[in-house]
């Protein structure tokens, strides 16, 4: 099976993702809206299925899809440990400079 | 308080930061291009940066090697494509631990009402290389949260 950023990576599955967060859709507008046939539709929804981005809600005869946000949580997660180094670097960077302002001010500069 | 925003969209050879900086980009500029101030903020908690060459101009090339606590080094290394002075850098980075891996930095400030945003702007070779560095500050970032709790530790 594939991961959550397997199934992100592709282009077709986010623009599928977007239309389902503005509401449920069924598998006949998304193929209109995306200029996709609906088999191809069909085949990206089953990946999204899978990995937990997307659920289906049967009424009557149609099968609504809908957006799953949980997985994109893992997401953030993922980038969350290199974000906070980033930031600590950014902070010594941020003490450096108001240690240089108060330098500057001492030669009197502005 | 995030003040750093970074985005890495799955699938994408890129990486992208920003942040806010309360000063003139002219300072800015200084505190990334001065030899002399790169070991006062540059590479993580408990380790020292030496600047071994910063020759800060087209094709000049800068190399630092960071010293580990356990007195493990680490040498990174790129060359100067662009300077201009105080808006634009561009260079290349490269882990010495990883040779060949090279990704391809823009450092972007911009400057309104005394606020200097970088922009920092990376491009990697492939995907791989962009999620091998992200999944890298994970390990060091996992690291450095078990370095403070040793710290809190030894103070309870």
């Amino acid at each position: 099976m594939m991961t959550t950023f397997e199934a992100l990576a592709e282009p077709t599955r986010r623009h599928i993702l977007d239309l389902l967060l503005e509401r449920p859709r069924l598998v006949g507008e998304l193929a209109d809206l995306l200029k996709v046939s609906q088999p191809g539709v069909s085949k990206h929804l089953r990946v999204l299925r899978d990995v937990g981005l997307v659920k289906v809600r049967q009424d009557a005869q149609r099968h609504w899809y809908e957006l799953r946000p949980e997985p994109l949580a893992e997401v953030e997660a993922w980038l969350e440990p290199y974000r906070q180094l980033m930031e600590a670097r950014y902070d010594r960077l941020e003490g450096l400079l108001n240690e240089l302002q108060d330098e500057e001010k001492r030669h009197g500069k502005t | 308080m995030e003040k750093l925003r970074l985005v890495a969209e799955p699938g994408q050879h890129n990486l992208t930061m920003w942040r806010d900086f309360n000063a003139p980009r002219e300072r800015v500029f200084r505190a990334l291009t001065d030899p002399t101030l790169i070991p006062r903020w540059w590479g993580p908690k408990d380790t020292t940066t030496l600047v071994d060459k910063m020759e800060v101009r087209k094709g000049g090339i800068w190399r630092y090697v960071q010293r580990d606590a356990d007195g493990s080094e680490n040498g990174f290394n790129g060359v100067y494509h662009d300077i201009t002075s105080p808006e634009r850098m561009i260079y290349t980075f490269e882990w010495e631990g990883l040779p060949g891996h090279v990704l391809l930095e823009t450092v972007t400030l911009t400057e309104r009402n005394g606020v200097t945003t970088i922009t920092d702007a990376s491009v990697f070779q492939s995907i791989e290389d962009r999620d091998g560095m992200i999944q890298s500050g994970m390990e060091r970032g996992a690291s450095e949260t078990w370095d403070r709790f040793e710290e809190l530790l030894k103070t309870m």
